[in-house]
């Protein structure tokens, strides 16, 4: 008992030290983040972190003195609907690959693949060219319409549609779905575990873009949030780092917001009971 | 054409040639007819990969028919889709939808049915209450057992008011005693609701059970229609005779030595009351038509490998001098052990064979093991 015992203890002391170790280092520039964000700049100038002149006044003034919550609203409003966008389209298309049978198939479904080995900065160039010739430049529009669908959304969404157990197609045929009916009321249901990761994928991928906004907007009106950020660092001499501070632990919230929400849904289990 | 066959054309389900391959070389069914009656509990058995389930799903239009027709109630529906042909079905898997509580999942098909909401209501409440299900209606298919995720599925048919209902084994997930169970609520069910019930399975238990009439298929051919009865008693060749009955019949070759004996294989005799055809080739014996005794070595004619006891009844297999695996089923306690000496003797209630294996039948009545 005493010699099975003893190496399964140090086993565990030494597996809790190593853990406990590595959240520290993950989670230690985190923390510091927030906490500074709660110091006058004057503190942060002079090094001195252990200060306890903690107050809400950088949130306040990242608030009143900047064009922040503008940049929030502009993110929220992309980042939603590319979210939107993407479920739908992804999901529809998907649909079409697993459900439908049409000429050619896997072929254009490779095609699809195809265009994820290239990456978004490698088309960055004749994107650039192309919104710009058609008057998208500073506009909401120049942020949603590269983003409406995605191929790896696709790929995914396809991939779990294909766990989709081919009885639960032969019911609905049975009892005289459509193919929309089929979608709606079967196949989203069915697979809300992965609409949500891509949800949560997608709109993560918005809210944190930072390339593609920078080269296209170039106005408050349009300018994101991770923009916004930079913008709020460089546009004055004098930069008021608390302040920044605040505004990076209020742009991180969403991000933490959607894990959280996420998580709850990621339960195993949630389509035992359909077949077996 | 299936008016010559079957006389008058009644409102029924009428397979009539049907066939069904992918290419050439791949034939799945070859030319089955058969006339399901309204109202009757049709069962297809057959080992797996004879075609079975393909040729339900041809029935409810998921497969498409490569040839022949299917009519239901006089209408030929080879071209009509699944919806079309009010029928209903039951899978091996149940096919619930695992986001929908219970009563909705029974409640599915009638709302993308456009019933009305009373209708609906009524029909989901009474199905459950005749699967005793109601209290659980609130409940996830993943919080029930599989013998209540059956009863959903069982509900779903029910509440369809779809005459033809289609089962493809819908038991092969449960244990053995609940399978028991569901078989006779299902046998209930159907006669309750006087429906005509087409099931699927492997099992010669289910089918000889619960069935008005059994197809047996094998090979992607038919190889017998009929009753439990007939087809127990009258089986048309070798492999139906292999199929029904436990233990399993003994087929072995036999020569024929006058016109009223034969020989098995060297091992022993069997005297006939009639007169025997030169056609036969082989015999069947069912286990309890055999009967043996302690031997020595001079008088025996097999020897005894292992012995099963059931309770009141005991199985000797044992291996003739001829080399064949041979079972015999004895009442009671038989008290042999393995590589015992022992002499084999046989009833006349036997089945004849030809060289292609087709029962050849007896002149004076058919009735073997009564």
């Amino acid at each position: 008992m005493i010699s099975t015992n003893k190496p399964s203890r140090l086993n565990k002391i030494v597996s809790y030290t190593l853990l406990l170790l590595l959240a520290f280092v993950i989670l230690a520039p985190f923390f510091i983040g927030i906490w500074t964000s709660f110091l006058p700049t004057m503190e942060i100038a002079k090094g001195n972190f252990m200060s306890t002149d903690l107050s809400l006044n950088n949130y306040v003034s990242a608030f009143t003195k900047t064009p922040i919550l503008r940049y929030l609203g502009n993110s929220l409003v992309v980042s939603v609907l590319t979210m939107a966008a993407q479920l739908v389209f992804c999901s529809m298309s998907a649909y079409a690959f697993v459900f439908l049978k049409f000429k050619y198939r896997n072929a254009i479904f490779v095609l699809f693949l195809i265009t994820m080995m290239l990456p978004f900065e490698a088309e960055i160039i004749p994107n650039f060219t192309t919104v710009k010739n058609l008057g998208m430049l500073d506009h909401y529009s120049v942020l949603l319409i590269p983003f409406l669908t995605s191929a790896f959304g696709t790929f995914m969404l396809r991939q779990a549609f294909m766990q989709t157990p081919s009885e639960l197609k032969e019911a609905a045929d049975i009892e005289g779905l459509n193919h929309f009916q089929f979608y709606w009321n079967i196949v989203l249901p069915y697979n809300k575990v992965s609409l949500i990761t891509l949800g949560a994928y997608s709109f993560l991928g918005a809210w944190n873009q930072y390339l593609w906004p920078m080269l296209t907007t170039f106005s408050n009106n349009s300018r994101l949030i991770q923009n916004g950020l930079r913008q709020l660092q460089s546009e004055e001499t004098f930069n008021d780092w608390g302040m920044i501070q605040a505004s990076a632990a209020i742009i991180v919230i969403p991000t933490i917001l959607v894990l959280f929400i996420g998580q709850h849904y990621f339960k195993s289990g949630m389509n035992e009971g359909a077949v077996k | 054409m299936y008016r010559n066959l079957y006389g008058v054309n009644k409102m029924s389900t009428i397979l009539n040639q049907v066939s069904k391959n992918y290419g050439a070389n791949n034939v799945i069914l070859n030319s089955v007819s058969a006339e399901i009656e309204t109202g009757e509990f049709f069962v297809i058995v057959g080992p797996s990969g004879c075609g079975k389930s393909t040729l339900l799903r041809m029935i409810a239009g998921l497969t498409e028919i490569s040839d022949g027709e299917i009519s239901i109630d006089g209408q030929v529906v080879n071209d009509l889709q699944p919806k079309d042909r009010k029928l209903t079905m039951v899978f091996q898997s149940y096919a619930l939808f695992p986001f929908l509580n219970v009563w909705d999942n029974v409640a599915f098909g009638l709302k993308a049915r456009k019933l009305d909401q009373a209708e609906v209501h009524q029909r989901v409440n009474d199905a459950l209450d005749m699967v005793s299900l109601s209290e659980l209606k609130d409940r996830k298919p993943r919080e029930l057992s599989g013998g209540q995720r059956q009863r959903v599925a069982l509900a779903r048919a029910v509440a369809s008011d779809a005459k033809i209902c289609l089962m493809d084994e819908p038991l092969s997930n449960l244990d053995a005693q609940l399978r028991v169970k569901m078989r006779q609520e299902i046998y209930q069910l159907q006669r309750k609701l006087g429906i005509t019930l087409i099931y699927v399975t492997h099992d010669q238990v289910e089918a000889m059970t619960m069935a008005d009439h059994i197809m047996v298929l094998n090979d992607h051919e038919v190889q017998q229609i009929g009753t439990p009865t007939e087809i127990y008693q009258q089986p048309a060749n070798a492999f139906v005779a292999n199929f029904f009955g436990t233990p399993l019949i003994n087929v072995m070759p036999a020569q024929k030595i006058d016109e009223y004996t034969l020989n098995v294989d060297g091992d022993f005799e069997i005297h006939m009351e009639q007169k025997i055809t030169d056609k036969a080739t082989k015999i069947g014996i069912r286990p309890g038509e055999l009967s043996i005794e302690h031997a020595d070595e001079l008088s025996a004619n097999a020897t005894v490998k292992s012995t099963e006891f059931l309770g009141d009844e005991t199985i000797v297999y044992a291996t003739t001098n001829s080399g064949h695996d041979i079972r015999i089923l004895l009442p009671g306690k038989a008290l042999y052990t393995a590589f015992e000496k022992i002499k084999i003797s046989s009833s006349n209630k036997i089945f004849l064979f030809d060289s292609l294996n087709q029962r050849i039948p007896m002149e004076t009545g058919d009735l073997v093991n009564a």
